[in-house]
């Protein structure tokens, strides 16, 4: 039989309705292919008897000509969602032990729609990372390398463990989430696709909050069609979450009619940024081309804020942030370090449990919201937000979707970019922006370094259209024909 | 604006984070390089513009002030690392 875990989830969904192959010899050529990967470290719980359990009734249904649109299809968790019974860390130790007693609204309609979890993946602490190196458990390792060495190198953050697991065929598709990057980039540099919906279409119940005006979950899958299937899983209205839109979800994979005649893409001419590589240029034009190749209108936009997107971020994330993780407090959940008093009891737990990036991003979180302060920060830096969103909306009155590339660079080595905050920070330089407004994105893998290491495109649309996001992707991805696969060194 | 060290153990009281004193000369240091970076956004003229509070153009919902949910005391206590007769202990606060 051929290797289950190559196949893509629309051709899983397909052969387990043909009864090709059982959902449980689907589930269980991953839980072979997970644990030959864990020196990989992208899972920080493996659950494979529940795996077999979900798989065993997924069968069941699907003898019956039932089941969902996922119905038997293996994926993996970012540890950021509570799962009922399920150790849940957020990678931090300061959630240490805790095992949620209810289960989150976007994992709860992925059950619904059939999928079977394989397990909770790695993250950065918090969400708070690019390149995956701040979390409790250890680093994630990318299953690329480069052509010339072997140095592991980091899968990008903080959806690391996804993009690692889906990478490395453990998973064929991992939910994300994305507060300024954190499913495009990561996608980016494992050579997948991550999409990151409207802000407002997944809902964020349930999910460890860490920027509740950015966060949104997403898919993270190896085909721009997995990710229209699984998002359509994934999204809908949810009462819990008051920022959830109650909006009709369409159905995305119908979205890739490979129609993109007349279309008019934006290329915004700020995003070519000074030092930027060769190859990360060269590529942009191409994807440009194979867009125009493909019947749509190419068409230079100004987007004149974008340089003011990253300075406003690490100012209304880290407030967010600093407002959001005041519950980790040692008496409900988690970790608790005694102390000599109750204020010093917080202290303690907070100060051991939170690890470095966390602690720098709340004190300037909680600086920047401190009385004298706040006008100067914090008002402001939502003001910029407001001037980046008109950006978009002035861009959107004459282009349907926005090309830029993911990310500034391929995939680097752990500890290239471990003493400068700000040079990490500069990761998400083309994410953050479509973050700051709220906008559908998705990222493609479009080509190979000099190295040998994937680079992707970034593909931006109006708030819920992310139909028009797909369907271009969809072209996009076909013309680009990204076939390489990293050799399975881990597999040892 | 630059932030010195007894600004910064403020700050850390402030979050509730303990933090030793030989960390905080470092932690300031960085700190002040976040912000001198952020100090950019003073180039943006923000006069007359409404700041973002709202990333999808709605309202927020409304809905009645009822009970649909609760009543499960052990599962609110369940993860608690320290907890008597279903409410979470902490240390004693009044002396």
């Amino acid at each position: 039989m051929t290797d289950l875990t190559r196949l893509t989830i629309a051709d899983a969904r397909d052969g387990l309705k043909a009864g090709t192959f059982s959902a449980r010899e689907l589930a269980a050529a991953h839980i072979t292919a997970m644990d030959a990967a864990r020196g990989l470290n992208a899972f920080i719980t493996e659950t494979p008897e529940k795996a077999v359990e979900a798989a065993t009734a997924s069968d069941e249904k699907l003898a019956k000509g039932e089941g969902g649109v996922m119905e038997g299809i293996p994926v993996a968790v970012k540890d950021l969602f509570c799962t009922k019974g399920v150790l849940t860390t957020a990678a931090s130790h300061i959630l240490d032990g805790f095992k949620p007693e209810y289960e989150s609204t976007v994992t709860t309609n992925l059950w619904n729609a059939g999928a079977v979890m394989l397990g909770k993946v790695n993250l950065d602490e918090f969400a708070m990372g690019s390149s995956n190196e701040t979390s409790y458990y250890g680093n994630v390792v990318n299953p690329w390398r480069r052509s010339e060495d072997d140095q592991p190198l980091v899968p990008g953050g903080s959806s690391g463990g996804s993009a690692s697991a889906v990478a490395s065929f453990s998973a064929m598709g991992a939910t994300g989430t994305d507060t300024g990057g954190s499913i495009r980039q990561p996608a980016a540099f494992a050579g997948i696709v991550g999409m990151k919906p409207t802000y407002g279409r997944c809902s964020r119940w349930g999910v460890v909050a860490f920027a509740s005006s950015l966060d949104q979950p997403g898919p993270m899958t190896r085909s721009v069609r997995d990710a229209a299937i699984m998002l359509e899983a994934m999204a809908g209205f949810d009462p819990k979450d008051s920022t959830s839109v109650d909006m009709v979800v369409p159905n995305f994979e119908a979205a890739l009619t490979g129609d993109i005649r007349g279309m008019k893409i934006g290329i915004p001419k700020e995003y070519r940024l000074d030092g930027i590589s060769s190859e990360i240029s060269d590529l942009w034009d191409k994807g440009a081309a194979m867009l125009k190749e493909a019947g749509a209108e190419i068409v230079e936009i100004s987007l004149p804020h974008t340089k003011y997107a990253l300075p406003a971020y690490y100012i209304i994330a880290p407030a967010e942030a600093s407002s959001n993780l005041a519950r980790y407090d040692g008496v409900r959940y988690g970790l608790r370090v005694e102390g000599e008093d109750l204020a010093d009891m917080y202290s303690r737990t907070r100060g051991e449990g939170f690890g470095e990036e966390v602690q720098r991003r709340l004190l300037i979180g909680t600086y920047a919201l401190s009385a004298g302060y706040y006008d100067a920060y914090y008002l402001k830096a939502q003001k910029v937000r407001t001037r980046i969103s008109d950006d978009f909306k002035e861009a959107f009155k004459t282009v349907d979707a926005i090309l830029t590339p993911t990310a500034p660079s391929p995939a680097f080595a752990f500890g290239e970019k471990g003493d400068d905050p700000l040079a990490m920070y500069l990761n998400d330089v083309f994410t953050v922006p479509a973050s700051l407004a709220g906008l559908p994105g998705i990222s493609i893998p479009a080509g190979l370094s000099e190295n040998g290491l994937p680079l992707g495109l970034q593909l931006l649309g109006r708030p819920f259209d992310e139909e028009t996001v797909i369907r271009t992707a969809g072209v996009l991805e076909d013309a680009a024909g990204f076939d390489a696969t990293p050799t399975d060194w881990w597999r040892g | 604006m630059s932030l010195d060290k007894a600004t910064v153990a403020k700050v850390a009281n402030l979050a509730r984070i303990r933090v030793e004193e030989e960390k905080l000369d470092p932690l300031a240091a960085e700190l002040n390089a976040i912000l001198g970076w952020v100090e950019q956004l003073g180039e943006v003229d923000t006069e007359n513009v409404k700041p973002m509070t709202s990333v999808a153009e709605m309202q927020l919902r409304w809905r009645q002030d009822e009970i649909t949910d609760g009543g499960y005391q052990e599962q609110v206590v369940a993860n608690a690392p320290s907890k008597d007769e279903g409410f979470f202990a902490v240390p004693k606060v009044i002396e």
